[in-house]
């Protein structure tokens, strides 16, 4: 089997759990239709932190401040520009005066994600280890802070409503779908083979003559657009956000994803998002009295959240490298389909097929 | 005068984050593991010094460090102890996931508007006034932070446990090999944790005697942060590196302009990428010829 086919075998199993989850939120009910849309924002998010964290292994704490830079980017540029002088008084003026279409909005934060990740990868990506992680962190407690009190640039500490709310599961599995061929793209890349080679032994990459810093800054760049996107999708889910949403917690529950998935692998990073978002989504329902066939779970108020916590502390005690081991699924094609085609095919092809299948 | 007012600040809140950062190095060196829960010990602390605020102050305070020590304790044996050979960006996220429990917990359990904890209010007097003002909480910061950090350095290196716990922070292999229980130094690391988590517990409910369900977090992600800025691989370091944060914080305080006071995170974490983009090992590490980075 080539290469290629491997390959593409390998994506599918991710694009079609988020097909899946999208197609079938777009048929359910207002209230949980939302939840979907949510479970595939934070999936975007932890595919992005995956193309970085996954590679590279070095831990991020930052990425959430591409989320959040998206986010009021998208939420400020589609606001109409007759209210904003009234919700932001003390705008930039060039920011009070344009505006622009939902669609562009989200192209504009992958960009803002993209620009502000390269330019904070270009000191900080010689780190490793714990002083990568403290200084990614530090970028979220510095996005945290400006966007908090800088009212030139967005509300401060008040809330950002008034954004159009246009993004529902198939709007948000599109995203999550850009996301994942995108990520699955890097990591095949000559690019993403080297960063992963030098995740591995840091020092026999270095003396193959790989440029690490900039393996890990080109892995940085594009997770800091797809975050930043994944940040433009969220604030057009919900119509309004604040500096606290995309904070500590949603640093700390996206990480929590993509290790209870498997953070080696794209599949993991899916599979981690959408386990625990719905599992935090169920026992929300569950607070309120959830009915299991015939007998109905109600769990008293607050609970939801402790045993969220409880189960992730869990899983990674009973699997430590995640739900996925941090392998990617490969799909199962049965073989007499396969057999068929290769009849068809030309005989060398056939001939290279018959080889021992490569694992990247 | 108005130096020296700011320097001894500086120091005492110093003081206070050199102990979150001992209670952090500690079970670092021997497990090798960072305990974001850290800061939940100093929260429930904090809630035990609230609910037994009827009770005489002395009795408080024991109940205090009882009740951290305790927490530390099942905390290392329920969760920590099975994940000692996991990979450490699993064991980080799995300490998140226990500070994320018991957050949850201290919700339910006193709700979101906090709780006052004045058992030591009176310290909040004024021990010298004048052009030099000094409360009795600074002093008593100092005062502790000097006990405990001198009681830290004798139990390690003049006690037969503390030099095993010294041995198995420099390899913890070897030091099993030559017969050091590796169960024992490190349910002894947390106890120390929880020890010093009471007392960080103590110190701050003076200034801030409000407890929420977060009141620990922020401490520890702050003396975190000091940790690995000092050097995170030896104790001292580690323990200047948490020293440095708090005096950062303090003195950056009292220096900006009162308007844009807002922005003093900014700064504080500007200067903590410029140290660490400088010097990537740690502020207070010895300067090593340059070796091959572990990851």
């Amino acid at each position: 089997m080539t290469a290629g086919r491997l390959g593409l075998r390998q994506l599918a199993p991710p694009l079609l759990l988020l097909v899946a989850v999208g197609l079938y939120g777009d048929t359910t009910s207002a209230g949980t239709r939302d939840d979907f849309t949510s479970a595939l924002i934070m999936a975007t998010i932890v595919i992005a932190l995956y193309v970085f964290v996954g590679n590279s292994g070095v831990i991020s704490f930052g990425h959430i401040s591409f989320v959040a830079i998206g986010a009021f980017a998208a939420g400020v540029m589609t606001i109409p520009s007759a209210v904003k002088p009234t919700v932001m008084p003390d705008l930039f003026p060039f920011l009070a005066d344009n505006s622009i279409g939902s669609f562009e909005s989200l192209l504009l934060a992958a960009a803002m994600g993209a620009i502000v990740a390269f330019l904070v990868g270009l000191a900080l990506m010689r780190l490793s280890g714990l002083a990568a992680g403290i200084a990614t962190f530090a970028v979220l407690e510095i996005t945290h802070n400006v966007l908090r009190f800088w009212t030139k640039i967005g509300p401060g500490a008040q809330t950002l409503s008034l954004v159009p709310e246009d993004i529902e599961p198939i709007q948000a599995m599109l995203g999550a779908l850009f996301a994942a061929v995108v990520a699955f793209a890097f990591a095949r890349s000559r690019s993403g083979r080297l960063l992963r080679a030098s995740r591995e032994d840091p020092a026999a990459a270095q003396a193959a003559g790989i440029d690490i810093h900039r393996k890990r800054l080109i892995a940085f760049t594009i997770s800091g657009a797809l975050a930043g996107l994944a940040g433009g999708l969220l604030v057009h889910q919900i119509g309004s956000i604040t500096t606290e949403q995309v904070y500590l917690r949603l640093t700390f529950i996206t990480l929590a994803m993509l290790v209870v998935g498997g953070m080696r692998s794209l599949w993991g990073a899916v599979v981690g998002a959408l386990v625990v978002s719905f599992l935090d989504i169920v026992l929300v329902d569950a607070e309120g009295g959830l009915g299991v066939g015939p007998a109905t779970i109600d769990l008293p108020a607050g609970s939801s959240l402790v045993i969220l916590g409880a189960v992730m502390a869990a899983m990674l005690i009973l699997r430590p490298s995640g739900i996925t081991g941090g392998n990617e699924a490969t799909l199962r094609i049965p073989r007499a389909l396969l057999r068929r085609r290769d009849r068809a095919e030309s005989g060398a092809d056939t001939a290279a097929k018959a080889g021992p299948a490569s694992k990247p | 005068m108005d130096v020296l007012q700011t320097l001894i600040n500086g120091i005492a809140l110093g003081s206070v984050y050199a102990l979150v950062a001992v209670g952090l190095a500690l079970i670092f060196g021997v497990m090798r593991l960072i305990n974001f829960a850290h800061g939940e010990l100093i929260t429930a602390g904090g809630y035990t010094l609230a609910l037994a605020s009827a009770f005489p102050t002395v009795a408080a305070i024991a109940l205090a460090v009882v009740v951290c020590v305790a927490l530390a304790w099942l905390m290392e044996r329920v969760a920590f102890r099975r994940l000692r050979n996991a990979a450490p960006a699993t064991t980080l996220v799995a300490t998140f996931a226990v500070a994320f429990t018991l957050q949850a917990v201290w919700l339910i359990a006193f709700g979101p508007q906090g709780e006052s904890a004045d058992v030591l209010s009176s310290l909040n007097r004024t021990a010298i006034s004048g052009e030099l003002s000094l409360r009795w909480i600074t002093i008593a910061m100092l005062v502790t932070g000097a006990i405990l950090l001198g009681g830290t350095v004798l139990l390690l290196n003049r006690t037969t446990i503390g030099l095993q716990m010294r041995a198995a922070a420099a390899d913890f292999r070897a030091a099993r090999l030559l017969g050091v229980k590796a169960d024992m130094v490190i349910s002894v690391a947390f106890v120390i944790a929880g020890v010093m988590a009471a007392a960080v517990a103590v110190l701050l409910t003076v200034q801030r005697p409000l407890v929420t369900p977060t009141f620990g977090l922020e401490v520890v992600i702050l003396g975190l942060v000091g940790v690995v800025v000092g050097g995170m691989d030896r104790l001292g370091s580690a323990t200047c590196g948490g020293f440095a944060i708090g005096f950062a914080i303090a003195v950056l305080g009292d220096v900006l302009p009162s308007d844009e006071r807002v922005f003093l995170p900014s700064a504080v974490f500007l200067l903590v990428i410029i140290v660490l983009v400088l010097r990537p090992g740690g502020l207070f590490a010895p300067r090593r010829p340059a070796t091959v980075e572990r990851v």
